[in-house]
């Protein structure tokens, strides 16, 4: 029988990738007021519920997704939580 | 026979059209998303624009798309692709060409005509250029800042991939200032400005022609 996963997946910039985005969004916290943030780095956080027979078939595939299509090797790393959930939930 | 590659959200895909159809007369067609048969190709060009609305990655999901996997096959057959811009994403997330297109450094969208060195012109991309020649082309791109990781970079500069290179100014902060590079064969090319938008002398500036009559040169003696 089916069951049904859902995968909490976390992107972000690799280390030596630069983030300018980032980097505004600390000046303008700095201008706020909040000397103390030191780095600050954006990625994406994306929610999925998918179908498999079981976790470690769900796990696999959503690594695969994550280094296929998801993220991009080249610049992102990622990580990912999976949770079985009831048939009813919705994303 | 040159097909253009038309994704949703490709914009740029008539403009070359028309300046390998009408300005250099030769037969041209483009190419659906979803098509499954190029074979009849001699060169591909993946034109800028918004390819899927550049959701998630700029060019990931069209990189998905059916008929990149023929591309991906034209390119081993030796046959040449051209990407321009959101082109150029496509390849490197394709991987095609290595490394990335990430977000311009200071973060604007950068319409500009800027100055570019053509490093190398024993190639059918370059030929009719001089070399060291620095030309004038377009530039439109919020992501156009070329990343690669420090092995990647000095393999490209070592193997001479590195084709075209912002001259003077690097707005979009480029690593080595690097504006466009070919796979180790040369039969790939991908680069962030648009040689279509400098064709047509109506337009104020043909220094991107050169780059499709040398193309031409090229596949005309094969053909």
């Amino acid at each position: 029988m089916k069951r049904k996963y859902k995968a909490y997946i976390y992107v972000t910039l690799r280390p030596s990738v630069l983030d300018p985005a980032g980097t505004a969004i600390q000046s303008g916290l700095e201008h706020m007021g909040y000397g103390t943030v030191e780095q600050v780095r954006i990625g994406k956080y994306i929610e999925l519920i998918l179908s498999a027979a079981n976790e470690k078939t769900a796990q696999e595939q959503v690594d695969r997704m994550c280094g296929q299509m998801l993220a991009n090797p080249v610049i992102e790393n990622y990580r990912f939580d999976l949770v079985e959930v009831s048939v009813e939930m919705g994303v | 026979m040159f097909g253009v590659v038309v994704f949703p959200g490709s914009n740029c895909d008539r403009d070359v059209a028309y300046v390998t159809r009408d300005l250099l007369d030769q037969p041209t067609r483009m190419v659906w998303h979803e098509e499954t048969d190029i074979s009849d190709l001699d060169v591909v060009i993946i034109p800028g624009g918004f390819s899927y609305g550049d959701y998630l990655r700029c060019g990931a999901i069209a990189r998905f798309s059916p008929v990149m996997q023929q591309v991906v096959r034209h390119a081993q057959q030796g046959k040449f692709v051209l990407g321009i811009c959101n082109g150029f994403q496509v390849l490197t997330e394709a991987g095609l060409l290595p490394g990335a297109l990430i977000r311009n450094r200071d973060l604007h969208f950068i319409c500009d005509r800027v100055s570019i060195k053509v490093e190398r012109t024993n190639l059918p991309w370059t030929q009719i250029y001089s070399p060291g020649q620095v030309i004038t082309l377009p530039i439109a791109h919020g992501e156009g800042q070329f990343y690669a990781d420090g092995d990647t970079l000095s393999q490209l500069e070592a193997n001479g991939q590195v084709l075209f290179r912002y001259q003077g100014d690097n707005s979009n902060g480029s690593v080595n200032n690097i504006a466009g590079i070919c796979n180790l064969q040369g039969n790939i090319l991908g680069m962030m400005p648009h040689p279509e938008r400098a064709s047509d002398p109506m337009l104020g500036g043909t220094d991107g022609l050169k780059l499709f009559q040398g193309l031409l040169e090229k596949v005309g003696a094969i053909a």
